[in-house]
């Protein structure tokens, strides 16, 4: 049997030891011939921006890269769905030689006229680049022609990974935030940024806030509308979720309007609690009494989830998890989450995490945890099954990956359609990996018929 | 869909092969989640992984790193390299990089590297299947003339369609040898390991030995024999083709089990016999609840044409058959497999997408919906009917590798959910909760 690990990539896989210096290699490009869990730019900046429901999103390109992307991902809306359409210029051979531009410009004119939008994006996709339509033209001459703001996507496929299309995704709101209007903002007010909304989340996040006595002004992006973008500067504080999305939106809106901000996670008891009395403190001063409703909102939320969570705690004592994520500030707050339930985290793992985030993960492990940059199913199969793990936290690429192997599974990722931010987030996740590591169903899958059959009578004995 | 995923499950039907894309590395990552949502297996497509100076300076070097990189992890007997819109566009000419590669590497054990051009822009995944077979034909296969295997070709069916294809040729005492073969890899048992190539495929030893073959038999009455494997095959190596529809609903089965019969010399087995007894009795049975409904057909097209056939026969008038495809076939085919039943063929769309579909059913107001997942929101949702889930993709239901289309039995399942179908929906709305219909 050969190795599974590629020789060019082991300076991205590390496990942490006591007393000594965590250092790990990462933000690479993917090695070639490596089945690598990344996407690409286009699908970076597609994720941050598709849930922002009133706009058009077009993606201008051969039809594969929006059919990829139509309506996959778990972002709801309040109202319009417009961004649950996957718009294509479906560019074809003749396009690629003459190039793609009026075949843009009659789209966008003809999909505006048709549905409206207050907005629309223009992703460029590999071949744009390589063809090299100018896209900022075309759409400077479209909102001139239709007197809706028409933005370009920078998003190449190729020119870099998901973490450049966030930025370039930011840039695009960038042109959107500072152009409505603020008056009737009070000044208690943030906005909610980096959370997509899936599976209505936001409306969870939102109305803690509001219960604290916050006003939000925009939800960026999830449940997002382009009016709420364009006066987003109006709000006193910006609080970022996650660790690549939409962080150089909020430092674009620090350095242009100001606007401070502070990161949250809203995932887990201490990272949830910790995002709320984060935005109370930030008021105190304004309103001396919001750290008090602050915790008395912490406490109700508590007194409900604490019980449950000691009954689900009971079954997952002792159990091991791996975790492989997009985005690492994620994994942070899973690996305390999993402590709630008793559990410990063998492997972790993300997509695009940094230097810094790898530390702070390997710092917050036991020893012994193998921390790994930009993944590949080879490589995570075998982290799995070196560490017996009981259940892997992933995406939808990553499931099969835990079925083959006999371990439970829980889609922590764009696709999932279950709500696990906030208090009664929480209380879905432990639910649901208590539903998957307790499933009998692991008995009879054959790597893992004896180790479970194993804990089981260890169970039963003691 | 675009035309290199089509490739892709092609290449996974070959024993040990994995499929390469040559582009950057966002295609490849959408593939498999596309392909992994449907089939719930592990799908493992590598890429090149192009990013930027590569893409300027042209990607040979990264072509020949990952299909080093994958012959080593991987340990592939094949590799299928499929380029990419990206790598079309700039011009990589991927025979000669191949070429190049296997000097370069010669003292090297090199699997064997099939290489097919599907930039997307220039088609649909079904064409991209279609090529890949091509190439897989064209550049494997040899003059072995005493092979006695016949080339199947079935297109694009599911997991379940190919091991009802085996059984069936099995029964009539012929060897198949069945290009692609997925059934196994992409519905794979539970094992005791994750395998780095999943088990299964059409051995390269067999696609050897396609050109000396009796016979090869081809679905799909919209393909071009010019462009197919089969076509290929009779041409360069005078390999008889049988070119059929796809063996949907009973007409379409009964001139597939023609061909097996003259093939094999023997009048059909048995229980074929008692399965196409079976079905008919139940055409009776249930003609009733469907006769006079009305549907919409959209997908591949030659499944379309297998469904449209299969509607006809059972009578339910399809009245927009549509597909995204351009094979510029798809109208007679059409009417060709409903022209002794219906008195008007259906219409035909092609090359149309879902806005387009949609906005043409409203005005047909149809019974039923037949087709891929796809068009559940933007068809059955808002046309408030049933939607049979058949074809690809199936991201909303649980089973769709098991999902049954072809032959008497493919029939009989797909009949029993039709009428099904209509059962609930009368039962769903009804006042009366009836539980006797
Ligand atoms: S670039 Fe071409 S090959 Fe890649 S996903 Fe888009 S359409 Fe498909
Ligand atoms: S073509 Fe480029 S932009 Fe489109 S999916 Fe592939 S990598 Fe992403």
């Amino acid at each position: 049997m050969q190795p599974v690990i590629f020789e060019q990539r082991t300076d991205q896989i590390r496990r942490t030891a006591t007393g000594e210096d965590f250092a790990i290699a990462c933000n690479r490009d993917s090695l070639a011939g490596a089945v690598s869990q990344r996407a690409c730019v286009f699908c970076g900046s597609r994720v941050v921006l598709y849930p922002i429901a009133d706009a058009l999103h077009l993606v201008h390109g051969p039809i594969g890269c929006a059919a990829y992307t139509w309506d996959i991902r778990g972002a709801l809306s309040s109202g319009p769905e417009l961004h649950r359409l996957s718009f294509s210029t479906d560019l074809r051979e003749k396009d690629v030689i003459f190039g793609g531009e009026k075949k843009l410009e009659a789209a966008l004119n003809e999909l505006i006229d048709r549905h409206e939008p207050k907005a629309a994006f223009v992703y460029s996709t590999c071949i744009v680049g390589i063809i090299g339509d100018d896209l900022q033209a075309v759409c400077k001459k479209v909102a001139a022609q239709k007197g809706i703001p028409v933005i370009p996507v920078m998003s190449e496929g190729f020119k870099g990974n998901k973490r450049a299309g966030y930025e370039a995704a930011c840039q695009a709101m960038m042109r959107l935030v500072g152009t409505g209007d603020v008056s009737g903002i009070p000044p208690m007010s943030i906005n909610i940024l980096g959370d997509f909304n899936l599976a209505g989340e936001i409306w969870i996040i939102k109305e803690y806030y509001e219960r604290m006595g916050v006003r939000v002004v925009a939800t960026i992006t999830g449940d997002g509308r382009v009016d709420d973008l364009r006066r987003a500067h109006g709000a006193a504080l910006n609080v970022v979720q996650c660790s690549g999305a939409t962080m150089d939106l909020a430092r674009m809106m620090q350095s242009e309007h100001g606007t401070p901000f502070l990161r949250a996670s809203y995932f887990g008891i201490e990272d949830m609690s910790k995002a709320l009395y984060d935005v109370a403190r930030f008021f105190k001063d304004q309103d001396p009494g919001m750290m008090e409703r602050t915790a008395a909102l912490v406490q109700e939320e508590l007194a409900v989830l604490l019980p449950e969570l000691k009954k689900i705690r009971a079954d997952l004592e002792g159990r091991t998890a791996a975790i492989y994520v997009g985005g690492a500030f994620k994994a942070f707050s899973l690996v305390k989450s999993f402590r709630h339930l008793g559990m410990r985290v063998a492997v972790v793992g993300s997509q695009t995490g940094t230097e810094e985030d790898y530390k702070e993960l390997a710092a917050i492990t036991d020893e012994g945890t193998i921390i790994v940059d930009d993944s590949n199913p080879l490589e995570l199969s075998q982290f799995i099954k070196e560490m017996d793990v009981d259940i892997f936290v992933g995406g939808v690429k990553e499931r099969p990956i835990a079925y083959k192997l006999g371990v439970g599974f829980c889609d922590h990722n764009h696709e999932r359609k279950e709500a696990l931010e906030g208090f009664a987030g929480m209380l879905n996740f432990a639910r649901e990996v208590h539903r998957t590591v307790t499933s009998p169903v692991w008995r009879f899958t054959p790597r893992r018929r004896g180790s479970v059959a194993r804990t089981m009578r260890k169970e039963a004995v003691s | 869909m675009c035309k290199p995923l089509g490739a892709a499950l092609a290449f996974m039907g070959i024993e040990g092969c994995v499929p390469f894309l040559h582009g950057s590395q966002g295609c490849a990552t959408y593939m498999r989640r596309y392909v992994i949502s449907h089939f719930r297996e592990p799908v493992d497509i590598a890429s090149s992984a192009l990013g930027e100076k590569s893409a300027i300076h042209g990607g040979g070097p990264n072509l020949k790193l990952g299909l080093l990189n994958v012959m080593k992890k991987y340990g592939a007997g094949v590799i299928g390299v499929a380029s990419t819109c990206l790598t079309e566009t700039i011009g990589d000419d991927v025979s000669m990089l191949v070429k190049e590669f296997r000097k370069e590497f010669a003292d090297l054990p090199l699997p064997e590297v099939v290489h097919v051009a599907t930039p997307s822009y220039g088609g649909t995944q079904a064409e991209g299947f279609q090529a890949a077979l091509r190439a897989v034909a064209d550049q494997l296969a040899e003059d072995r003339r005493t092979s006695p295997q016949i080339n199947v070709l079935p297109g694009f069916v599911s997991c379940e369609d190919i091991r009802h294809l085996k059984d069936v040729f099995e029964h009539f005492g012929l060897d198949a040898a069945i290009l692609p073969d997925y059934s196994e890899r992409l519905d794979a048992p539970a094992q005791a390991d994750y395998v780095k190539i999943s088990e299964g495929g059409l051995p390269v030893s067999r696609i050897k030995a396609m050109g000396g073959a009796r016979a090869s038999i081809e679905f799909g009455r919209t393909l071009d024999p010019a462009k197919t494997a089969g076509g290929l095959l009779a041409e360069r190596f005078g390999v008889p083709l049988y070119s059929l529809g796809m063996p949907v609903g009973l007409r379409e089965t009964d001139a597939f089990f023609a061909v097996l019969e003259e093939l094999s010399g023997r009048a059909a087995p048995r229980r074929h016999e008692l399965a196409r007894g079976r079905l008919v009795d139940a055409y009776v049975d249930g003609h009733k609840y469907l006769s006079g409904k009305t549907a919409v057909i959209y997908g591949e097209e030659d499944m379309a044409v297998g469904l449209a056939s299969f509607l006809a026969e059972i009578g339910v008038r399809p009245l927009l058959v549509a597909s995204g495809g351009e094979s510029g076939r798809l109208t007679r085919a059409v009417s060709e497999v409903t022209a002794d039943i219906l008195r008007e063929p259906p219409e035909v769309r092609q090359g149309v997408d879902f806005y387009e579909i949609a906005a043409r059913a409203r005005e047909l107001s149809p019974d039923l919906v037949i087709g891929n997942s796809k068009g559940y929101r933007v068809l059955a949702r808002d046309l408030n009917v049933p939607l049979i889930r058949v074809g690809f993709p199936i991201h909303d239901r649980f089973g769709a590798q098991r999902v049954q289309h072809l032959g008497y039995a493919g029939a009989q399942v797909l009949f029993d959910r039709i009428v099904n179908a209509v059962i609930d929906r009368k039962q769903t709305d009804s006042d009366i909760g009836y539980g006797y219909i």
